[in-house]
């Protein structure tokens, strides 16, 4: 085994990537090629989606089943386990490829449907209303009746670029990643470009920074190429914080070599010889297939000293993350990983100038750095030629909330949200009527019905006050109440607050504080708090202007985003909440009101017996009455109640 | 087979604040939590006061002073999990083990920590218990999840 690993690394080392520039290779290396690549199998292979959302959809407990069932039935077939294609809600998701055949998708495979399943596609039946498509392959036979996959409306107006391979591919194979083309970009650009060139190269492709603010990264590159310095650092930023946001976890697990790819390239043309990829610790699995790609791509001579034999050392190093939001900006970042407690500088200096241990430092976010292999490798003006004018490329974005397919989009820029939202993620769950999607995370905004044809980009997403951010789509239907939303993300924003400076420590606190005393019920209406509630909406504008203008870092500049986004779009549901006590969605317990018909009760008790508060008085077998000032609008006397007698007003 | 925490602590080199924090990962990893005796170990081996690494471990949320379950439940609030009731999941939770999020029942076996994003919005809401993920739940699967749980120690 370990021989013809050997043999394998030697061919591909040797035939691919030493031999970059050479496309017309001759018939025996296609074959093997092909065979790496798993266009051509000489035996059947089981493919299931084992990324995070695979495993907790069960992908797990398919695996056992799948393993049991070809050891049962004396099947030689390969398991592999991949990441995932993106379609989350479909998980587990399994794709089967026999040899002769196209290989085809099924979704939702728990284990129990997993015989059923195997017993028809090795019989070369088809249990037909499974199968989400098949992955088209030239000289393979076709099955009857199944879609194309890239014709599947989750699929189709998809442009996948750093997705490409998630999902398809072994992600802890880096023999198939080579076959696949993989690390030819590296080996080129270390081959034919000056550092300073790889620079340029990226400036001129028009590739921003795909984390936050979309700062151009090519620039960041060149400052700190520009810098004089013994050593200097590159850092992946993996540590996505953003509530709602998953596409560099999946990348990483689906595709672990295209962000090593990336990072070398980056590095080179910085000068930096060290980086450090900053992953959350919530991402074990991520992190176990980073380990174990880095391992690979040393062994391959990719990372290391002298790599390739031209001079250039290049390691990397991965540093868990230990929970803090606050880590997301570029200062806190690097204080965490120097080992000290994650608060944010002042900027300038700038960390390409002086960043990780004082050393010129550039950050990158993990989709930032998965554009670059295909950047170097199909050129700067075919990269440049997708998206709009001032936003190159693709994008990806998390889709998750009240819509019908929830997982993972990458679209050119310039879609728009409707386009996600609709033809991509199948419209709103359950035919319920669209609210609004929040993009951006707790740094973001919202964006409504109205605005819903914007076509996405850095700076039309600003001009609705709402953001990129890293991607995060959450979608929101009629049920859900802006106001509590906005409370949500107020809750976090304080509580992820480092303290360092004063406008977000104790603004973002008393920002909640009103929030919360416009979605709660006031113990008695004639103290002050009804006027402070009257006196909410202006303070949170005032507030959440000074917090803005004042605060230290990206974290509290953005903080009052949420609120004001709101604000915005749905001030009548704060008025509703704060002059009718109303919540219009009901989901503000605090503020419903329950009442207890006299002519259907029969005083059986149950009601006063439950009630966390002892709100509702009265003897057995008399009606009882709720007393309103006590109610915490729970709800749950009306859940025990058997004789209806109890309603909401 | 289980390592000391002296091992750990040992196999980092003695100097440097760049270690600080993977050495307080991997003895919470370990032993579930940062007890004072392994704050003060590691305090001696790094050359740093105690104050110090008490203050950097309870910056981040990862950090734990008190021992876990024997079965530790991650609840995820994330926007897509709240915006699908996770808040009346955390609140069923709370409920049905008498205990609030950073506590841990009386009898040791479940302890309940509030996440910020576990990274599977698309199949929200989501909690972990000891790592393994529940996908969709609701207030009722919630009972049966723990009920399954609860047995499993009685085998």
């Amino acid at each position: 085994m370990e021989r013809l690993d050997e043999v394998n690394k030697e061919f591909l080392i040797n035939e691919v990537l030493r031999d970059f520039s050479n496309n017309s290779k001759d018939p025996e290396t296609l074959r093997k090629l092909s065979l790496f690549k798993n266009e051509v199998v000489e035996k059947p292979i089981i493919y299931i989606g084992a990324g995070t959302c695979g495993l907790g959809a069960g992908a797990v407990k398919t695996l056992i089943k799948t393993r049991q069932y070809l050891e049962s039935h004396q099947i030689d077939a390969r398991i592999v386990e991949t990441g995932c294609i993106g379609l989350c809600s479909s998980e587990p998701i399994m794709d089967i490829q026999i040899p002769g055949h196209n290989r085809i998708s099924f979704e939702h495979i728990t284990e129990d449907r997993v015989d059923q399943l195997l017993d028809h596609v090795f019989k070369l039946e088809l249990p037909e209303e499974d199968a989400v498509g098949q992955f088209m392959s030239p000289g393979m036979r076709s099955w009857d009746h199944v879609t194309d996959i890239n014709r599947h409306p989750f699929f189709i107006s998809q442009q996948r670029l750093v997705l490409k391979n998630c999902g398809i591919i072994d992600p802890v194979s880096i023999e198939e990643y080579i076959a696949r083309g993989g690390y030819k970009s590296f080996i080129k650009t270390l081959s034919i470009y000056e550092p300073v060139e790889v620079c340029q190269l990226i400036i001129e492709s028009g590739l921003r920074g795909r984390g936050g603010g979309g700062f151009p990264s090519g620039m960041k590159w060149k400052f700190a190429n520009a810098e004089k310095s013994d050593q200097k650092y590159l850092i992946c930023n993996a540590d996505e914080g953003d509530p709602g946001a998953f596409m560099d976890r999946a990348v990483i697990e689906g595709d672990p070599h295209k962000l090593i790819e990336g990072m070398a390239i980056a590095a080179y043309g910085i000068g930096a010889s060290n980086a450090y990829i900053y992953i959350r610790a919530e991402y074990p699995l991520a992190i176990e297939r980073l380990h174990r790609a880095i391992k690979q791509a040393t062994d391959y001579g990719l990372l290391g000293k002298n790599i390739f034999c031209t001079g250039v050392d290049f390691e990397i190093k991965v540093k868990m993350g230990a929970g803090a939001f606050v880590c997301g900006e570029e200062t806190a970042l690097m204080h965490s990983i120097e080992g000290k407690r994650g608060m944010p500088s002042p900027r300038p200096p700038f960390p390409t100038t002086s960043g990780l241990f004082g050393k010129p430092t550039v950050i990158n976010n993990v989709e930032t750095l998965s554009n670059v292999p295909v950047i170097l490798e199909k050129g700067k003006e075919w990269f440049a030629s997708i998206g709009t004018e001032k936003s190159k490329g693709t994008k990806v974005f998390a889709l998750s909330g009240k819509i019908a397919l929830t997982g993972l989009v990458e679209i050119p820029m310039g879609t728009s949200i409707r386009d996600i939202l609709f033809t991509i993620g199948g419209g709103i769950r359950d035919g319920k009527k669209f609210k609004a999607v929040q993009i951006g995370g707790p740094s973001g905004g919202c964006i409504t019905e109205e605005n819903l044809d914007i076509q996405i980009d850095y700076d039309s997403l600003l001009k609705v006050g709402a953001m990129m951010g890293s991607g995060g789509l959450v979608v929101m239907d009629e049920d859900t109440c802006m106001v509590d939303v906005a409370k949500f993300f107020m809750d976090f924003i304080q509580r992820e607050s480092c303290g360092k400076c004063i406008p977000c420590r104790e603004g973002t606190k008393r920002m909640l504080e009103i929030l919360e005393s416009i979605t709660t019920k006031p113990k008695s209406s004639t103290s002050n708090e009804a006027l402070d509630r009257f006196k909410g909406i202006m303070q949170l504008e005032k507030l959440a202007r000074v917090i803005k203008d004042t605060s230290l870092c990206g974290l509290g500049q953005s903080a009052p985003n949420p609120v004001l986004s709101t604000l915005r779009w749905f001030r009548n549901e704060y008025e509703a909440h704060i002059f009718e006590r109303k919540c219009p969605a009901g989901v503000c317990t605090n503020l419903r009101t329950f009442k207890i018909n006299v002519d259907a009760c029969s005083g059986c008790t149950v009601c006063s017996k439950k009630c966390p508060t002892g709100a509702i008085i009265g003897s057995k077998k008399t009606p009882h009455f709720i007393v309103e000032e006590k109610c915490i609008g729970c709800g749950t006397c009306q859940e025990v109640c058997k004789f209806n007698a109890i309603e909401m007003v | 087979m289980t390592i000391s925490r002296q091992q750990i602590i040992s196999k980092y080199p003695s100097s440097g604040h760049e270690n600080l924090i993977p050495i307080l990962q991997d003895i919470q990893q370990q032993e579930g939590y940062l007890s004072e005796e392994s704050i003060i170990e590691v305090g001696q081996h790094l050359n740093l006061p105690t104050s110090k690494i008490f203050g950097v471990a309870t910056f981040y949320n990862q950090f734990r002073f008190h021992p876990v379950g024997k079965y530790h439940i991650q609840i995820c609030r994330g926007t897509a999990c709240h915006v699908l009731g996770s808040s009346n999941v955390l609140e069923e939770l709370e409920k049905n083990l008498k205990i609030k999020p950073g506590q841990t029942t009386k009898d040791g076996m479940f302890s309940i920590e509030v996440v910020a994003c576990i990274g599977a919005c698309g199949l929200a809401p989501v909690l972990a218990i000891n790592g393994n993920f529940h996908a969709k739940v609701t207030k009722e699967s919630l009972v049966q999840i723990i009920e399954s749980y609860r047995n499993k120690t009685e085998d």
